[in-house]
């Protein structure tokens, strides 16, 4: 369904992605891994046209993403999960989830769209009176459960998590990580998730692909990552500061 | 002979005049493009109606306030110098033309620079720092639509109403020193300064205003767009468009004063 090949990517005389091949299977949820600054998000931004690849095709359902011709009806097979939330700041809880159906081609009369997103709360442990509130108002762990309800509030095919558990103590990156599991499964929808968190890696994904040196340095099922020979792979996963990958002390 | 003694400020002076010409071209697509998504649906009627309220409504005690004084200390000033020359009954005449024609619509656009250009500049770069513009797009919202198109015609459409109204302070201002504590008549004063305006200065005066209005609020969308990363990022984009947006409106201004009253 996404399949990416020979992507290059550069900010300046920085050289960020030198090269990603990757595919994802309809209903499939792939976890991206890697250390900081080695293109994940730029990875998932390249595929949502939010940042243009320099080389290489990237193409969803077989639509090359650069060259698509209806943006909003392209951009409606997506949900996306920020890091932060992202989160719109000045209006309330119940309008930041139903953002989409309040305007654009899936707009829906106003009580509708509220009911939609009263119940999408709900479906990620938030109860109503949240609603009326704003993003400022709740907690980190509140502001990811209203970032993944407003993600699959127009009940999207593809789903991307950039980092859904940074920032949560170990019970609520737990919880995020069930909800996030049993969204995917239940809507059947292709998930694309980017995380540094094991303990994510092993809840979410049915098959891993390792980012490093701006390619795809290992790719497999979750089921075999641990197997898995690759040194640089071995050194992530157990988080060891020696090994092939450079850090700096 | 050493030839980068000669070269190196060339150079420098050369680096400076490319990315002078570049961040002039960027603008200038920016400003377009505002106009072209300010003619095409769709249209954010709620957004549009919040920016009216925060650049127009929001924006009348400081605008008001910088007018009534600005009024009376040009009243005084027109008096006390009047006097050298024995030309003190002038001061009607040149409140309402220095009001309406110079600092009504000058004074109105550097507060309005100061108080929507920082605030929006601020807002829309922490959007963009936090991903919020990202998730815009994500959600099939065009970010020039749901925030620059709005404010900028908010800007465009109140900019001018509060010009008028900072004109008529701004008399109100000099009206009151000149009848109480300067010995003018008051019905006398108030005929004196209708009497001497005329339709073109009302004219220049709203003209400006929607001028200001367009160059404040879209310094503070392009500079907020453009914003680099972190509060550092928010910062700089929030200083750099107050800047940008009080230069342009004092060389609009001249020309502007130019192209209605040259002779």
């Amino acid at each position: 369904m996404i399949e990416l090949s020979n992507v290059h990517k550069s900010f300046g005389s920085k050289q960020i992605l030198r090269g990603v091949d990757l595919n994802v299977a309809r209903g499939e949820s792939l976890v991206i891994i890697g250390g900081s600054g080695t293109g994940k998000s730029v990875t998932l931004k390249c595929v949502l046209g939010l940042i243009m690849p320099d080389q290489g095709v990237i193409k969803v359902d077989g639509e090359d993403v650069t060259q698509t011709g209806d943006r909003d009806a392209f951009l409606a097979k997506f949900g996306m999960l920020f890091q932060g939330g992202a989160l719109f700041d000045s209006i309330p809880v119940w309008q930041n989830v139903a953002f989409r159906l309040l305007r654009g081609a899936l707009k829906r009369p106003r009580a509708e769209a509220r009911e939609i997103a009263i119940e999408k709360l709900r479906r990620v442990g938030l109860s109503p009176d949240v609603a009326d509130q704003l993003p400022a108002e709740l907690s980190g762990g509140m502001q990811k459960r209203v970032g993944l309800a407003r993600a699959i509030a127009a009940d999207p095919e593809i789903i991307f998590f950039d980092e859904p558990t940074t920032g949560l103590d170990p019970i609520m990156a737990g919880v995020i990580n069930d909800l996030i599991r049993e969204i995917v499964v239940e809507m059947g929808a292709t998930a694309m998730t980017i995380t540094h968190d094991m303990t994510s890696v092993r809840a979410i994904s049915d098959t891993v692909a390792m980012l490093h040196g701006g390619k795809i340095r290992w790719s497999g099922p979750v089921a075999e990552m641990d197997s898995g020979e690759d040194p640089y792979l071995q050194q992530f996963i157990t988080g060891s500061a020696d090994g092939p990958i450079a850090t700096l002390r | 002979m050493n030839f980068g003694v000669i070269t190196r400020p060339l150079a420098v002076l050369g680096h400076a005049s490319l990315g002078a010409l570049a961040g002039l071209g960027r603008l200038v697509i920016f400003a377009l493009a505002t106009v072209r998504h300010m003619l095409t649906p769709p249209f954010y009627s709620r957004e549009f109606i919040s920016a009216l309220l925060n650049v127009g409504y929001l924006s009348l005690p400081v605008v008001g306030l910088t007018a009534f004084f600005t009024g009376g200390a040009l009243a005084l000033q027109i008096y006390s110098g009047g006097a050298r020359f024995s030309a003190e009954a002038v001061v009607p005449q040149i409140v309402a033309i220095g009001m309406v024609r110079e600092l009504g619509p000058v004074l109105v656009g550097l507060m309005i620079a100061a108080r929507v250009t920082a605030s929006v500049a601020a807002e829309i770069a922490t959007m963009k720092v936090t991903e919020q513009i990202d998730a815009l797009v994500t959600l099939s919202t065009h970010p020039m639509k749901y925030l620059t198109v709005p404010r900028v015609l908010a800007g465009l459409l109140t900019v001018p109403l509060l010009v008028g109204i900072g004109d008529i302070i701004g008399i109100y201002g000099g009206w009151l020193v000149s009848t109480q504590s300067l010995g003018f008549n008051p019905a006398s004063y108030m005929q004196n300064t209708v009497n001497f305006l005329q339709p073109i200065d009302v004219l220049s005066s709203l003209a400006k205003g929607a001028v200001f209005g367009f160059i404040a609020t879209l310094m503070g969308c392009y500079y907020g767009m453009q914003s680099g990363r972190g509060a550092q990022g928010v910062g700089a984009a929030t200083k750099s468009s107050v800047v940008a947006a009080a230069i342009l409106i004092l060389a609009a201004n001249f020309l502007l004063t130019q192209a209605f009253f040259s002779v």
